[in-house]
Formats: C-alpha cells, structure tokens, sequence
C-alpha cells in the first residue's frame, strides 16, 4: 500500500507539473488577451513531434531544445498574422479561429507523419532507473522530467516576478492602455506572450513525448483535461493553475490505481440484475471512471465555485 | 385590396410551397441511390445545423458539445424503436422523431440548467466539458450506449401505415425530408418571435436586456433547451437512417462537424446554416474521392472563412443584394459585370490553390506511402500521375503557388473598382 502511495504520488506530480506547463501558458496568454486557446494542447502535440524528428536526426538534447524554440517562433506568428487579423471580430471569433488551428495542425501532423504512434523513446542515456521504492523501479527518465519541469516553473516565477520584462507582462495584464502609454509595445508584447506560452506547451510534449504515446490524438486526449485545469484554479490565476494542475495530476493517477467499486465496497449483499444501468454504476472500478472525474469536478466547481479555486474574475 | 393580401400572403408563404415542391421532386432529378443517401443525411444536417445556429447565431452561445442532445437522443430513439417493435406497441416510425426531440429537451433542460448561467467564454467550455464528461460515460454505462458497438435497430418492424414498411431508402428519404420541412418552418417562426428577438438582443447586449427587465439567463436556458429539442429530432432521424446509434454520435468530431456547417455556411443569416449543411455533407461525401487528408482541405476552408469572410458563404451572397435595386435590366448587367471581374480573379486563384494542394500531397506521399515508390497519382486520378522524386513537380507546384498569389493579388483592385462603380450605379438607380 505504501508503495502504491509513494509511486502514485511522485507520478501525480509528476503529470500535474507536465499539466502545468501547459496551464501557465494557457492562463498567462487569457488573461491577456481575453482568448482561451483551443489550439493549446495542439503546440504540445506539435512540441512532441517535432521533438521526435529533430531526435532522429540530431539526438534528444537538440530536440528538447529546438523543438519548443520552432514552436514558440510558430505560435508568435500565428497571433501576429491570424489572431490579431480576427481580434476586431470579436471574442468568438477568436475562439472559433483557435478552433480551426486546432483542427489544421492535428491533420497537418496526421498528413507528415500518419495517424499511428510514432516511435518516439526515451533517450539512451536516461534509459535507466533511477531508485527502487520497495520492489518498483522509478525509471530517471521520470525523474529528468520531474525536475526538468520544476525547473522551468521555477524559472517563470522568476521571469515574471524578478525581470523588467516580467513586469512589463504583469503591468499589461492589468493595465494594457497605461503600459502602453508608458512607450511600451503592448502588441508586441502579446506576441511574446503567446509565444513564449506556447513555447512552455512544446516544451511539456517534447519531454512526455518521449515517456508517453506520440500521437496524432493526443491534442484531442489532454485539450479539455487543459481547459478544465485552467477553469477550476480560477480564470488568469498562475497559482489557481498550478495547485489545480496538481489536484487533477493526483486525482488521475491515484483513480487509475483503484479497483474500488460499488460492490466491492458494499460487498456482495446486493447485486442488480445484469444488463442494466444500475449494474453498469455498480461494478464500475473508480480506475474506470478515471477519465470522467475531472470533468465532474468542473462541472462541480463551475455549480459551487464559479471563480475557481483562486480566481478572482468570475468566469 | 384582397389582391395585396394575396400577392402579399404568395410572397410569405410561397417559398415555403417551393422548397416543399422540391424536397418532393429532388430524387427524380437525383435519381441514384448514392445520392438519395446523400440527400437524407444533407436533410439531417440541415436540421442539425439550424439548431446549432440558435445558439451561436441567434443567442450569440458559443457550444463546444452540441453533439450531445444530436447523440443521445439518437439513442433514445433506438431504444424505444426496439421496445415499440418488442411490445408491438401501434406507433408508426413517422412519429419516432417525436420521442427524440423530446429526449433532446429533456437533456437541453438537465444540462442546460447548469451551463447556461453564464455566456460568452465560460459557456463555451462548460459545454466542452459536459460533451467530454457524456463521451467518456459512453464508455462505462454500455446497456444504454452499446459500447463500442453502438445500439442497433431495425426501422422496418415499427407498425404500418398505409403499407409503407421505410425498408427502401427512398421512403426514409421523404420521412426525413417531410421532418426537415417542418424544423425549418417552425426554427424560422421562432426567429420571428418576441422571444427570437430577445435572443438577439442577449447576444448583441445582455446588460442591456437586464435593465430592459428580462433575464438573459433565462432566455439562454430556454433557447438551449430548444436547441436541444431540434438537436434531438436529428440525431432521431440519423439513428432512423442508419438504424444504429453509435458513440460516436455524442463525440467532439461531430459537435465540431455541426459547428463547422453552421459557421461556413454564415451564422448572422437564418439560410446559413442551411447552405452550409448541404455543402459540408456533399463536401465530407465528394472529398474523399479526392484525397486521404481531405479533412485538412476542409480546416483551411474553416480558417479561411474566419480570417475573410466572417459572415460565411450566405454573407457573401448578401453583400449582393445591394446591387438588386432598379429596373431588371441594370440588376442583370451589374451582376454580370461582377461576375467578369471574379472570374478574372478566379482564374490566377485557381493555379495558387491547384499548387498548394499538390504541394501538400506531395508532401503526404513522400512522407507517408514513400513505400509505394514515387509515383503519385495526383487527386487520385491515374491520369495525373507525378513524379514525386523528381524536382520539377516541386518545383512547379512552388511557382504556381507564389505565381498565382500574386496574380490574384493583382486583380484585386480592378474587382474592388468594378465593386464600386457597381455600387454606386446601384445606388443612383435606387433613389
């Protein structure tokens, strides 16, 4: 038991921090600009692929690297040439557009590299495991990724609250037409911004790529799980994201992990006849409705919390 | 006096006559059974689509999970078809779709009570978040949803009317064409209403409808739920059509398909959602025939649309009945001088897209059917066949792009000033 708690909570963390990356950008880039990005998760799918075939040509420490480096430069110029052009229309507008480039991108990468997984792996070099809990190996692949992407948090608390240009992107955030003002670029400083937010989602699918499925559906799997992270820490709250990151990472895994179900737990005393939705309810394992519990969870919060967690504007 | 009622009476209720008409004759001209399948999922789509653009359209909701009520009360009707044919219940299959508008109500109501609070952002991913939460319990409540089989039916068991069983495609044909008539009429009566109009103002100002005194929760409660009624009767005529409700039919691929339908077609015109069933479903039909990754071709039409012509295709049609105006004779030469100016247009736009595609096709072979040797047969036609390791083809493509682009950006300004000059001669014979 103890070792399912210590392997499942260092892979909740895990997933949560991955979920991270993705949320920080995803919230920094609405509370910005008022658009919620659909295509989020599609630059963590492009993130992986792109890591896939700059490892097969120039190995994985490159890949890491130019990945989110050509997916970040991608997404300034999506805003610059697609967003910006359909801002005037309106916020729907916006969303339908990231929409569609959800859609284009999941089909560009099915059209270059096929709709089976790819053979993405984990690097030689961290092929290896990194300490035993009881009798599990935890691979170092896991633990690069873990302390891969604390880093990377660590080093955008310190871009945004330690640097002049961290200020510049709280101050716009808050107040666009005064920083503006103030000589400041203020569009520019969105491209920046989705960028640099789409460079941290490339970053997450270059390193889980690696570890997890390379696959033309994963935007698809990991893009409502990414609004629902976002919505429950609170529209625009970095800290709402992180802690619903976490919370969503944790509760994933510790589900998959469970073979509860109803009748397991209340014994054998009432079994209702096969065939029927009761009996459906009845035997499904929580490892079963893992997949649905985060989206009970928005709903849940969206009833009794509109704000989210640490959100101050009600959604 | 009574002559003005008449004429005024031909000219409301006319069209509906027609369109009537030709719903009825439609498969004599299209006699095929292909196109007789075609025509009753166009026919289901419509309804589909129209029902989503209550929402988007006319209340300004943006839905990420319409799908939903489309899906399941796909399966209720299954169900119930089984137990009326079971218990030999006397109710004709005419009547089905009644059982799957009510089912699309029901779930319009149920979810539509916790979604609808709010509008704008926020709504839009609450309703992703219930479509994922209703395909993801696809998966474990398999009675009602069939896993990954689905619900199967059988159309022809239900009781007879008039010796009709709706085994022949054709019969299914004038059912779901006598249904969609009938949607249409009354999602067109509805915008007719105080209450359309007060959808409309929810989406252009629900600030403004609060200090009026009307509550825009409520108005986007009960548009939902409508929605979810004419939601529910095509999903119920789908599940007729093929006999089988799938899980499939709750996904994100099919609340993205309607939504895509309805934005191509033009959202901000009641006929948009119509053109753009009936071309999205000739479009998802046609395509294939053409390319595997059709579905990209479709996206870049998506995009398209958004970034130029964010009324959709109906938008564009409108921007020219301005030019209707005055005597028939000059209506007839403004439009037909236009017309020569698009198609000079047309004609370097056609070299830039024909390069595109088969730029992205040669891309698609060589990346992924590199195993069938570097002969491509371009559009899947064996009378186009490229050579993809040879660099003319790409290099042909990459002229015919950039060429063509800068040719159609050429034309510009000449359509702009036949548009002008059109305009105001227009205008001139308008006063």
């Amino acid at each position: 038991m103890a070792e399912l708690i210590i392997i499942s909570t260092l892979n909740g963390v895990l997933y949560g921090m991955l979920l991270f990356l993705m949320a920080s950008g995803l919230t920094l880039i609405f509370s910005m600009m008022g658009v919620l990005n659909f295509a989020h998760a599609s630059f963590y799918m492009l993130g992986a692929f792109l890591g896939f075939q700059i490892s097969q040509w120039a190995g994985f420490i490159p890949a890491i690297i130019l990945a989110p480096i050509i997916a970040g430069g991608l997404g300034a110029l999506i805003e610059r040439y697609g967003l910006r052009t359909v801002h005037k229309h309106g916020h729907v507008a916006e969303l339908l557009f990231t929409f569609g480039l959800a859609f284009i991108i999941e089909e560009t990468i099915q059209m270059i590299w096929g709709k089976l997984a790819v053979d993405y792996r984990v690097p030689s070099f961290l092929d290896f495991s990194a300490f035993t809990v009881y009798a599990t190996n935890y691979p170092a692949y896991k633990a690069f990724m873990l302390l891969f992407s604390i880093a990377i948090f660590v080093g955008l608390i310190f871009l945004l609250t330690r640097t002049r240009a961290g200020l510049i992107i709280q101050a716009s955030l808050t107040h666009p037409n005064m920083v503006g003002m103030l000589g400041h670029n203020v569009p520019r400083v969105f491209m920046m911004v989705f960028g640099l937010g789409t460079s941290l989602a490339a970053i997450a699918g270059a390193i889980a790529g690696a570890a997890f499925v390379t696959q033309s559906n994963m935007a698809a799997l990991l893009g409502p799980i990414l609004f629902v992270v976002v919505v429950v820490g609170g529209l625009g709250s970095l800290w709402g994201a992180f802690v619903a990151s976490l919370l969503i990472g944790l509760l994933q895994t510790f589900a998959i992990a469970s073979d509860w179900s109803l009748s397991k737990f209340l014994g054998s005393s009432y079994t209702p006849a096969s065939g029927t939705i009761l009996y459906d309810v009845w035997t499904v394992t929580i490892a079963q409705i893992g997949p649905i519990l985060p989206y009970l969870l928005l709903v849940l919060v969206l009833v009794f919390r509109p704000t989210g967690l640490f959100g101050t504007r009600d959604t | 006096m009574s002559n003005n009622t008449m004429s005024a009476r031909l000219k409301s209720y006319g069209i509906w006559i027609a369109a009537a008409l030709l719903l009825l004759i439609l498969p004599f001209i299209f006699s095929s059974g292909a196109s007789h399948t075609t025509m009753c999922l166009a026919g289901i789509m419509i309804i589909f689509a129209l029902s989503y653009n209550m929402l988007l359209g006319q209340t300004g909701m943006l839905s990420f999970g319409h799908a939903v009520y489309y899906g399941l009360a796909a399966f209720v009707t299954a169900h119930s078809m089984n137990w009326l044919a079971k218990n030999g219940v006397p109710i004709p299959l005419l009547l089905v779709p009644v059982v799957g508008g009510v089912a699309g109500l029901f779930f319009g109501i149920l979810f539509g009570s916790v979604s609808t609070r709010r509008g704008g952002t926020a709504f839009a991913m609450i309703s992703l978040g219930l479509a994922e939460l209703v395909y993801s319990s696809s998966l474990i409540l398999r009675s009602f949803f069939g896993g990954e089989e689905g619900i199967s039916t059988d159309r022809t068991k239900l009781l007879r009317v008039f010796g009709y069983n709706f085994g022949p495609q054709i019969q299914v044909y004038y059912l779901i064409a006598a249904w969609t008539l009938l949607c249409v009429v009354l999602m067109y009566a509805l915008t007719r209403t105080p209450f359309g109009r007060m959808c409309n103002a929810v989406r252009e100002n629900p600030e403004r409808v609060e200090f009026v005194g009307y509550n825009p929760q409520f108005v986007r409660f009960i548009a939902f739920s409508l929605a979810g009624l004419f939601a529910g009767i095509a999903g119920s005529l789908a599940a007729i059509n093929i006999e089988l409700a799938q899980a499939s039919f709750v996904g994100a691929a099919q609340s993205g398909a309607v939504l895509l339908a309805a934005y191509i077609g033009g959202v901000a015109f009641f006929v948009g959602p119509i053109l753009g069933a009936i071309l999205v479903t000739l479009l998802s039909i046609k395509l294939s025939d053409f390319s595997e990754i059709w579905l990209l071709y479709f996206g870049i039409l998506f995009i398209t649309i958004i970034l130029f012509a964010p009324y959709g295709l109906s938008g564009l049609l409108m921007m020219h009945a301005q030019f209707w105006r005055g005597p028939i004779g000059g209506r007839i030469s403004r439009l037909l001088k236009l017309l020569g100016a698009y198609v000079v247009a047309a004609i370097p736009a056609i070299i830039m897209i024909a390069g595109a595609v088969l730029l992205i096709e040669m891309i698609h072979h060589v990346s992924q059917k590199a195993a069938e040797g570097p002969m491509m047969h371009f559009l899947r036609r064996p009378y186009l066949t490229v050579n993809t390791a040879s660099a003319i083809p790409w290099i042909g493509a990459l002229i015919a792009l950039f060429a063509g682009f800068f040719a159609f950006r050429f034309t510009w300004p000449t359509v702009a000033s036949v548009w002008h000059k059109a305009l105001a001669d227009a205008q001139r014979s308008g006063s």
